[in-house]
């Protein structure tokens, strides 16, 4: 169905049940409780899950298939949202032609960009792309302040032309929208001690996630996927079997940097703001991370691994020294401070150890992700039933 | 008509000379063997014909087109086809996909962005690819990692992703180095059918005088760099310049 | 001319920065073969440890002051480091002075602590896996180290003073027979310059004239050969790191009156060295030390407000710049060998 074999179209059916019921299950402890700091059924992060689920399935069309390790991806993601500010500024707070604007900015830096990097592999691309990402960065808040608003970045203002709208009240807040429906915009449903809260913005954003994952998964089937999979294997092996590794490299880099343009631009549609540090060089790696962490070249890991990482900066950077306090509280004293002080600095602000841990433990590990960890414990479940893996034309494994 | 034309080429590394004034020509539909002792620089040429090196002097023609200062992805466009001496293969895909990525590479040339195209859907590729596995008979090995297999098996698959791509010149460097006899014979017979059937040029680099005289129409001798004899198979036998480089001019 | 003098001393403290980071880089690059992120942290650490043994110096226990009373007649409260208990009030002043030349004593067998272990529980286990698996591995221990320091001295900037004898600033002109001519050099930059130069000048003398450094020399040229000679290149491999650790790490006590240590100026040095080490040639130790002040130059060069009218923004983004034409145009860059991950 919709061009997908079974298996294919069962991962599209449940990335899009997980999506469509995320308010329910990303809330299941009922308001008040002490466990519903654990909730992440809010609009911000919701909103934020997906669209860095959509940024790490397209770094993992060029990293996971191809196995070239870009290291200035945020880059990309920075000029989709100043390009989209700039769209809901002078145009419309419409969301639309912001996005449209993300897509194809970030699609011509991109290719700018790789067209050059690329014509170096291994760690000098890494570095290339790192220089790249570095240099926008540093120009978007120095040079580039009139186009970037420097260090304060971009918000719009009652004041901006917006051709396509009428004029805002004074002393109103301009909100994007897509026509009408207002990104921020929520619907609460209360049920017993539970509170639900259903989000425009994470909606559309959720749309354009599934929309995302479908093509990743199409480009992952294709001839054209395969061929960046044998970029990654042997590209001498593919050179002298008549292909050109570059065209086809370059795709790659230049389409996921189009999925980071559509990434920046859905961030400016919920937040309608943009700035510099969405560029520093700390979130390409933050990309990095999340494609490693779910599983590099399988479908669905890097959003996993998107997830997981915006799920735990967001919800354990929150638990404090006196939420912790209470959770040992059943102690007796000397043992609960013993255990604070154990539990302390892998929370809260110290959440960022935590993460740089796992994700040790995952590269020393678990080359292949969350995703390899979740096949090893399933393979230990049926390990009577034949050892045939029957990886037919999937095979994750090959994520090396 | 001969299909690959070879003349005068030097390559010289720092101090070097690996090949001295080369004059080869491959005549179309038959199968030439390059022979020599250790050293005498058959790789060597080999990698001048498919764009890995470039010689120093000389020039390389095929089917009228100069090899010369041209990719290698565009020499394998032009119809030029090359196993290696330790198997180029995608070792960490499946042997299905292997030779699949041949057959795509021959139909869509060096780049096409069908990137939504499923290739569970391109019955008449798969149907190829699988043909070519029946052929080196490894259909049995379709889903494997290509890994994972052995030595003889890996160049049996290099030679079905050769094979698959219909070349008009097969080049073979020791396509039965490190077979077991049954597999050199099956080999042999392998190679002699599709011959036959397409009339496929093949130029083949060999240790194992089996092999190159089960096959062969013609043969070059190299030694030290040049061509020292070019005859029929009958002729090399007997050829006392043969048997000097081999016994003699090793040293 | 003066000017250009002046451009050329300011590049130089930040140049002996990149140049001893990219010194480190390409010797564990050369001898192990590993592309090692972690780096920077060393570096961090090291200036870290100029703030924990002037912390460590200070340490006061607090005494009644009979000889001075506050408005109420009582005597008054003082701190009095412990130091001045054991030295006596001025030798201990002098101590706590000088407390950052002295951390380089106890940085070192710190740092090569750390990088022995370092190397021995992590990085050994990634000599054969792809280069792309090493980054992201240190990248990840860069991070963990950088909020363990994070953790324990905070997210702001530690201020570490020079000795009370190399604060200021004095008339370089006038050495040169210019006076006057406004080139003026803070004298701590001009001994982070002279410790740099020294130290990069036993590194390669310990390279040049041990048999040890000839053999780790012989093993950067040509790996597989040495491995087979049979010389355990095992033992070599963990000392080198040791080496490099303690080379980031001196960068980075000294480096503390120049740039108040915080615990993200790791990262911040790290990229700007891996780029220094990419110009001067990957596996070329003088092409690592050369590229790190020829850059260090170029910005200070860009940063004046001649170029800067002329260029806006050039300052930030040259060594990028540099980077690019140079990968782009000679990929083994300035002095690399033909052949060292070129591609």
């Amino acid at each position: 169905m919709l061009g997908l074999n079974k298996k294919d179209f069962g991962l599209l059916t449940i990335v899009i049940i997980l999506t469509v019921f995320a308010p329910f299950l990303l809330n299941p402890f009922p308001e008040g409780s002490a466990l519903a700091q654990f909730n992440a059924g809010y609009p911000d992060l919701m909103q934020r899950l997906v669209i860095f689920g959509i940024f790490a399935i397209g770094f993992n069309i060029l990293f996971g298939l191809t196995g070239y390790l870009s290291f200035g991806h945020a880059a990309f993601l920075g000029a989709g949202s100043y390009a989209g500010i700039w769209m809901i500024k002078l145009l419309t707070l419409n969301i639309v032609p912001a996005i449209v604007a993300s897509i194809i900015v970030a699609g011509l830096f991109s290719l700018l960009v790789g067209w050059i990097s690329l014509r170096r592999s291994g760690i000098y691309f890494s570095i290339l792309t790192l220089a790249f990402a570095q240099m926008s960065y540093s120009l978007a808040y120095s040079v580039l302040t009139p186009i970037t608003g420097g260090e304060t970045g971009l918000q719009p203002k009652v004041s901006d032309p917006r051709i396509f709208d009428a004029a805002l009240a004074e002393g109103t807040t301009p909100r994007a929208n897509l026509f009408g429906m207002f990104m921020n915009d929520s619907y609460e449903l209360s049920v017993a001690g539970w509170v639900f809260t259903f989000n425009v913005g994470y909606y559309i954003a959720a749309i354009f996630m599934v929309i995302a994952f479908y093509i990743s998964i199409r480009i992952f089937r294709s001839p054209f996927g395969l061929m960046l999979r044998a970029v990654k294997s042997n590209q001498q092996r593919l050179n002298y079997t008549g292909v050109q590794s570059k065209p086809y490299t370059l795709a790659a880099f230049v389409i996921s940097g189009m999925y980071a343009g559509l990434a920046g631009g859905l961030l400016v549609a919920m937040d309608t703001q943009a700035g510099a540090e969405r560029m520093f060089w700390t979130a390409s790696g933050e990309v990095v991370l999340m494609t490693i962490l779910g599983g590099a070249g399988t479908l669905i890991g890097p959003v996993l691994g998107a997830g997981f990482i915006k799920y735990f900066e967001n919800i354990v950077s929150k638990i404090n020294e006196s939420i912790l306090q209470a959770w040992f509280s059943f102690m007796p004293e000397a043992i609960q401070d013993l255990f604070v002080a154990i539990f302390y600095p892998f929370i809260g602000k110290g959440g960022h150890l935590t993460l740089g841990i796992i994700f040790m433990l995952v590269v020393i590990f678990l080359p292949g992700g969350l995703m390899e960890g979740g096949q090893r414990i399933a393979n230990l479940f049926k390990k009577k039933t034949k050892s045939d893996t029957g990886s037919g034309n999937a095979s994750p494994a090959a994520a090396e | 008509m001969s299909i690959l034309e070879v003349r005068g080429v030097n390559k010289s590394f720092g101090g070097l000379q690996a090949l001295n004034d080369v004059n080869l020509s491959v005549e179309e539909g038959t199968v030439h063997a390059i022979i020599g002792p250790n050293g005498a620089g058959k790789s060597t040429l080999l990698n001048c014909f498919i764009g890995k090196l470039v010689p120093d002097t000389g020039t390389v023609n095929f089917n009228g087109h100069s090899l010369l200062g041209i990719k290698p992805h565009e020499i394998n466009q032009l119809g030029v086809s090359r196993v290696f001496q330790t198997p180029e293969i995608f070792a960490d895909l499946t042997v299905f996909e292997n030779v699949i990525i041949a057959c795509f590479a021959k139909r869509d040339g060096s780049f096409a962005l069908n990137a939504m195209a499923s290739i569970a859907s391109q019955n008449d590729m798969k149907e190829k690819a699988e043909q070519m596995l029946i052929d080196v008979n490894m259909i049995d090995k379709r889903d494997e990692i290509a890994s994972s297999m052995s030595r003889g098996d890996k160049r049996r698959l290099e030679m079905a992703m050769c094979l698959a791509q219909d070349p008009k010149l097969l080049l073979l460097d020791e396509p039965t180095a490190g077979m077991a006899r049954a597999d050199t014979n099956n080999t042999i017979d392998l190679l002699r059918e599709i011959q036959q059937a397409s009339g496929i040029t093949m130029a083949i680099i060999e240790h194992d005088m089996h092999v190159v005289f089960s096959l062969a129409e013609k043969i070059s001798v190299l030694a030290q760099g040049t061509v020292i004899v070019e005859d029929a198979p009958e002729n090399i036998k007997g050829n006392p310049k043969v048997q000097e480089a081999y016994l003699g001019g090793a040293h | 001319m003066d000017a250009i003098i002046l451009q050329i001393l300011n590049g130089l403290d930040k140049g002996s920065a990149y140049a001893l980071i990219a010194l480190g880089l390409t010797l564990i690059f050369g001898t192990l073969g590993v592309v090692n992120f972690a780096h920077g942290a060393l570096f961090m650490i090291g200036a870290f440890c100029a703030v924990t043994i002037s912390r460590l110096l200070t340490l006061s226990h607090t005494v009644l002051d009979e000889t001075k009373t506050d408005f109420l007649g009582n005597p008054l409260k003082v701190d009095v480091p412990y130091i001045y208990d054991i030295f006596g009030e001025s030798a201990g002043n002098a101590i706590i002075d000088w407390s950052v030349p002295i951390s380089i004593l106890f940085a070192i067998p710190i740092m090569i602590l750390i990088g022995v272990i370092m190397e021995r529980g992590l990085i050994r286990h990634f000599y054969k896996r792809p280069h792309a698996d090493q980054i992201l591995v240190t990248f990840g221990l860069a991070i963990v180290l950088q909020e363990i320091i994070k953790y324990f001295y905070g997210a702001n900037p530690i201020p570490t003073p020079a000795p009370e004898a190399f604060k200021g600033s004095f008339d370089f002109g006038a050495m040169l027979g210019m006076e006057g001519a406004g080139i003026i050099y803070p004298y701590w930059r001009l001994v982070y310059f002279a410790f740099s130069a020294v130290i990069i000048g036993a590194v390669f003398a310990f390279l040049q004239f041990t048999t040890f450094g000839m053999v780790v020399r012989a093993g950067m040229s040509d790996r597989e050969t040495v491995g087979l000679l049979g010389i355990n290149i095992d033992k070599r491999f963990t000392i080198m790191f040791g080496l490099a650790a303690a080379v980031a790490g001196l960068a980075g006590v000294m480096y503390t009156p120049i740039n108040s240590p915080n615990y993200h100026m790791g990262m911040d040095f790290l990229v700007l060295s891996f780029v220094v080490v990419v110009v001067g040639g990957m596996g070329s130790l003088s092409g690592a030390v050369l590229a790190g002040f020829l850059l260090g130059i170029l910005e200070s060069f860009a940063s004046m407000t001649v170029v800067l009218e002329a260029l806006p923004g050039i300052n930030q983004i040259i060594i990028y710049l540099v980077a690019i034409i140079v990968l782009l145009t000679r990929p083994r860059g300035l002095m690399g060998k033909a052949g060292v991950m070129e591609e």
